[in-house]
């Protein structure tokens, strides 16, 4: 029988003989992540559960990096369960802020996800590392108990839909405009229950970074899971870490429910407009909208290469009188490089706020709170109502360059135009 | 399982900030998740829900994060049921495994807010006891079913059923 990358995953960690689209099965996970607002809630099903002592003191990850640095004293408190639980069970992989960082961006770089794994985490966002060639999916907390006990999660087979991507792309257009042009063809349930595979030439010709941009937006086309077939890159990216990846490709006559097949030659950069990151528009089409706030960073943008590109624009540069720009690298390690490369200071120049890692502003959380009308550019993944902040505040999602291109201008530009 | 109660209906596309907003989610408890249940898109609702009553909305409902206190929230504010086209799937799966009872279905057109509603989860028959107008919708899968009955994931996992 022939099966897809990601069938092919699941199969092997399922432990049956075959396995089909649409079927429940239970499989073991190699990660099982959460962080400072889902662990709580899973560390309480655990403990109430009467279960003592967790499945693996190995394959459970705990990072808080929502509300942390911790925002407030609820916030100290939800981050100090995680610190406690650690400590009580163990747990080697528990990242205190110092050596945190964004989850997405942290686990990948720290060679905890490998290509070949299951993984599964209470963030929606967890559907990053299928750039590695990995099945990893979101889920809820309670899942995530039930993995503390006995190290299994239940799964319904998704059917997988493939996106080939041809052509060449213009300068400023990477796997962040890739997904919103995706998402915004297809809509945010063009996915729903499915597995996106991410394939063509123009997919091999992205670097990791852009990459993991692409496939942690899966969820905002309600796909389980988005992933990428390995190859050199990949394999460089995860060479020299402790553990060693399996490497799995879809069979040439897999079958997928649909294949969708674009030449993005012509592409421009992405721009997804309030309330939807379905609502995507090329950004020379959005004209005089005028900006708050500029946000660069997050699990989708907040590694070196987006901090690079945004860096090359802002150079000798200055923010917008009024905007905002704040800039916050995914991880401490990112953030050192950063700095070593000189791109801190550009931003500090600029007049930007260079913050340490956190999900903070992206989900409304802290460091970076939206009023009432205002208006921002951000290079995360979600632009629902009152998403960073107010209810009444409009989000644009965009790649660092539109992003930084914007602050400059304090409108929203096409980077050409600096 | 039989749940009735009186319709509150919401659009496509609901999504986890608009059912609990992150600035609450330093709260695990559900009575208190509850009082901020779709406060971003409709200020009054946890105030307008009566225990029983059920959530009608269209695609998608519980897109975005993964985050379980959604489905707590729902639960929280004293609704029994959600109904709707469909699901968002890390949505479907947390109200599974907290035992919050859900429908998918495509005729919520038919149902009005306001309406009385009488769904049969077994059967997957949704009774509009308002306009005398019965709906045949898809039962849940029966590894599902059990799970819900069990109160939960957690308790299917103590009974050691979790063999599919």
């Amino acid at each position: 029988m022939s099966y897809t990358i990601a069938e092919k995953i699941l199969l092997k960690h399922s432990g049956q003989k075959s396995i089909r689209p649409g079927e429940f099965i239970q499989a073991k996970v190699d990660v099982a992540l959460a962080n400072d607002i889902t662990a709580p809630l899973a560390i309480s099903e655990f403990k109430k559960s009467g279960f003592k002592k967790v499945f693996s003191k190995d394959k459970i990850v705990l990072v808080p990096d929502h509300f942390a640095p911790a925002k407030d004293l609820k916030s100290a408190n939800q981050c100090k369960i995680l610190a406690d639980f650690a400590k009580e069970q163990g747990i080697k992989n528990y990242f205190e802020i110092g050596c945190m960082g964004i989850e997405h961006a942290l686990l990948p770089e720290k060679g905890i996800v490998l290509p070949g794994d299951l993984v599964i985490g209470a963030d929606s966002h967890t559907c990053t590392y299928g750039a590695l060639g990995a099945y990893a999916t979101g889920m809820g907390s309670t899942d995530l108990a039930r993995a503390y006990i006995d190290g299994k999660c239940w799964l319904k087979v998704p059917a997988s839909i493939k996106f080939i991507y041809k052509g060449k792309l213009n300068k400023w257009v990477g796997g962040k405009d890739l997904i919103l042009y995706t998402i915004g063809q297809i809509g945010v349930d063009g996915a729903l229950y499915k597995v996106m595979e991410f394939s063509g030439p123009v997919i091999r010709k992205l670097g990791m970074d852009d990459r993991f941009s692409m496939s942690n937006m899966a969820i905002e086309a309600g796909a389980r899971a988005g992933l990428i077939e390995p190859d050199e890159k990949t394999k460089k990216y995860v060479a020299g870490f402790k553990r060693k990846p399996k490497f799995y490709y879809s069979d040439k006559d897999a079958s997928y429910e649909k294949i969708y097949e674009w030449d993005v030659t012509k592409l421009e950069p992405q721009v997804s407009c309030p309330h939807l990151p379905s609502n995507t528009k090329p950004v020379n089409s959005l004209k005089n909208i005028k900006i708050d706030q500029a946000v660069i960073g997050s699990c989708t943008n907040g590694r070196i290469s987006d901090l690079r590109i945004a860096a090359s624009l802002l150079k000798g540069r200055k923010v917008a009188k009024g905007v905002k720009l704040i800039i916050f690298p995914a991880t401490q390690k990112i953030y050192l490089q950063a700095v070593k490369e000189g791109l801190a200071e550009i931003f500090v120049r600029a007049g930007g706020v260079f913050s340490t890692p956190t999900c903070g502003p992206c989900l409304g959380g802290h460091m970076g709170i939206l009023a009432d009308g205002e208006v921002a550019i951000a290079t995360t993944n979600r632009n629902f109502l009152g998403r960073m902040g107010s209810p009444k505040s409009f989000v644009y999602l965009s790649n660092p360059a539109v992003a930084a291109a914007s602050a400059i201008t304090g409108r929203i530009t096409h980077p050409d135009k600096i | 399982m039989i749940i009735k109660g009186k319709v509150h209906k919401f659009s496509d596309d609901i999504n986890t900030d608009d059912i609990i907003a992150a600035k609450y989610l330093v709260s695990t408890d559900a009575q208190e998740l509850g009082k901020h249940c779709m406060e971003t898109i409709n200020p009054a609702f946890s105030q307008a829900v009566s225990p029983g009553d059920i959530i009608v909305a269209g695609n998608n409902f519980g897109c975005g994060s993964s985050r379980e206190h959604a489905p707590l929230a729902i639960k929280g504010c004293g609704v029994s049921a959600v109904i709707a086209k469909s699901f968002a799937a890390i949505f479907f799966r947390n109200a599974i495994n907290i035992g919050l009872p859900f429908l998918e279905s495509e005729d919520v057109d038919k149902i009005n807010n306001g309406d009385i509603v009488e769904i049969d989860l077994a059967t997957g028959v949704i009774n509009n006891i308002t306009q005398n107008k019965q709906f045949k919708t898809q039962a849940f899968p029966e590894f599902l079913q059990q799970i819900v009955e069990c109160g939960g994931l957690i308790n299917y996992i103590k009974r050691g059923a979790q063999n599919v």
